[in-house]
């Protein structure tokens, strides 16, 4: 394989033809039932959450949702949440927890939503109350990041026991575009900023930040081998109690 | 007979203008009222509005406590990253703020009562979240819960710390961990947040404290107005992100007047807190 740039690697985790969270779902697990809304405010659709059985294993899942034309990505934010959205993800982690069920969370988000409305809604207590209540799950909870890591936004859904990525995938602090614009107020040098962010799944996993690389999902042969994986995973997670769990969770973060 | 008065010419009054000490008059940023500095009072606040100017860390800590011991003090940011530009800047930071790390943590003391102290100074590359100041809180909340005491945190913080990249992320992740075991322990955590509070802070240990206090008109928030107007192009009003519109918004408890905030805290611990 031809080894790509930092940049890149960028517009691949980028791309349009990338397989859609929802598509990556709907083959892992065939009988997904999607449960929608907060509970509080309404259903944000950026992000997709529900129960599926993986071999035979029920479990929960969650992820942040691109577009895939215009239309769906004006509605779904390009994939950025709302509040709304990251309390529906707690919500449906919590649900995990209490019928046992393991949890994956899949990402791919440029970000949380930057808009008015999220701000006055607590976008930064939505996300704070994610990281304080993931931290303690007592069920295995493993992180994928598919496509766009980017920021808080995707911290909120990769606080799992392990945090995977795949190959053409990106995860930062923020987009290459922001830092050149904070760092040298010039947003036209991303590709130096997506070199000086360190965000391949090579370099993080260098950095110990994520656990594992795992190959790109384009056909039914790679959705069999990331389902023999996830399962595989969950089954390893599984023999720990949950204390354990939890313990794991927190030598985990606590080491950066 | 006094001299009849005559218009000064530009030299004199240049002259005389070199004369005049600078901070004489200070302007608010927020209702932009002009006062004689001393107005400011020592506790540094607008005395039209309210608002509290920012303070050093050491300065917050004498006006909260009655006696304060530093811990982990010496902890110091040694990995930069291969970038020589950032070493210089925290040098500089260390040299203006007196501080080693965007916060200030140890031991604090009002009246009888005993409490662990974080306080964030936005002096120090903009309160920015490095790997230290996240091991700093992290560090103070796992002392807090091993002697069994409250916590309180004053916030500032511009957000991530960008030379840091994905390691100023993580500190998120680290600080909440700390937070909720303390919380688990059954203790109890105040944050105050002050101006500014934004970014990575605001989305993690600014926002789970279990009582949320705010000085006046401080700005809270996540995303930062310029990214608001750039990538949704709308127009935030005056107001936006202020410490009245969040706590209008059912996300902080209370605001309380920096005069007031020795007290406040002193209050709120002794009813969680049998001495």
């Amino acid at each position: 394989m031809v080894k790509l740039s930092p940049f890149e690697i960028v517009k691949a985790a980028r791309s349009t033809e990338k397989i859609t969270t929802s598509d990556l779902i709907r083959n892992l697990v065939p009988d997904f039932f999607e449960l929608h809304g907060d509970r509080g405010r309404l259903d944000d659709a950026a992000v997709i959450g529900g129960i599926g059985t993986l071999n035979g294993r029920p479990i929960t899942i969650v992820g942040t949702q691109k577009g895939e034309d215009l239309a769906e990505n004006i509605n779904r934010h390009f994939g950025s949440a709302e509040p709304e959205g990251y309390r529906k993800i707690l919500r449906l982690m919590k649900q995990a927890e209490k019928f046992h069920r393991p949890i994956l969370a899949l990402i791919n988000t440029p970000g949380a939503y930057p808009d008015m409305n999220a701000e006055y809604h607590g976008q930064g207590s939505a996300i704070a109350n994610c990281l304080l209540e993931e931290m303690q799950l007592q069920v295995p909870y493993l992180s994928i990041v598919i496509g766009e890591g980017g920021s808080g936004g995707a911290l909120a859904l990769a606080c799992g026991n392990q945090v995977w990525m795949t190959e053409q995938s990106t995860y930062s602090v923020l987009s290459p575009e922001g830092y050149a614009s904070i760092m040298w107020k010039d947003s036209s040098r991303v590709e130096e900023a997506a070199k000086a962010l360190h965000l391949t799944p090579t370099e993080l996993l260098n950095e110990q930040i994520i656990d594992r690389v795992i190959p790109e999902v384009r056909n039914a042969e790679d959705i069999h081998d990331l389902r023999k994986i996830i399962f595989a995973e969950f089954q390893k997670l599984e023999q720990l109690s949950a204390t354990e769990l939890v313990e794991q969770r927190y030598r985990r973060f606590r080491k950066y | 007979m006094p001299k009849k008065y005559s218009r000064p010419t530009a030299t004199q009054i240049a002259e005389r203008i070199k004369h005049i000490p600078d901070g004489i008059w200070r302007a608010c940023p927020v209702c932009d009222a002009k006062f004689y500095f001393r107005r400011a009072s020592s506790f540094n606040v607008c005395p039209e509005c309210g608002y509290g100017f920012r303070l050093g860390a050491h300065d917050r800590a004498k006006m909260i406590c009655d006696q304060f011991e530093e811990i982990n003090g010496d902890l110091r940011t040694t990995q930069t990253y291969g970038q020589e530009r950032y070493s210089q800047k925290i040098k500089q930071a260390e040299k203006n703020t007196h501080l080693g790390e965007s916060v200030l943590t140890g031991i604090g003391k009002i009246s009888q009562t005993k409490f662990a102290l974080g306080i964030m100074d936005a002096h120090f590359i903009m309160g920015s979240l490095g790997s230290v100041t996240g091991e700093k809180i992290t560090r103070l909340f796992e002392y807090a819960t091993e002697h069994n005491l409250p916590v309180i945190l004053f916030t500032a913080s511009g957000g991530a710390r960008m030379q840091e990249g994905i390691h100023s992320l993580m500190q998120m992740a680290k600080c909440s961990n700390a937070v909720k075991q303390h919380s688990n322990a059954g203790l109890l955590y105040i944050t105050v947040l002050t101006d500014p509070t934004t970014g990575g802070v605001t989305a993690s240990f600014a926002m789970q404290g279990d009582i949320i206090l705010a000085e006046p008109h401080a700005l809270i928030g996540f995303a930062g107005r310029r990214v608001i107007e750039q990538t949704i192009m709308q127009q935030p009003p005056a107001d936006f992100q202020q410490a009245e519109t969040l706590l209008q918004n059912g996300f902080v408890d209370a605001i309380v007047q920096r005069k007031d905030l020795k007290q406040t805290l002193h209050h709120l611990l002794k009813m969680h807190w049998e001495v």
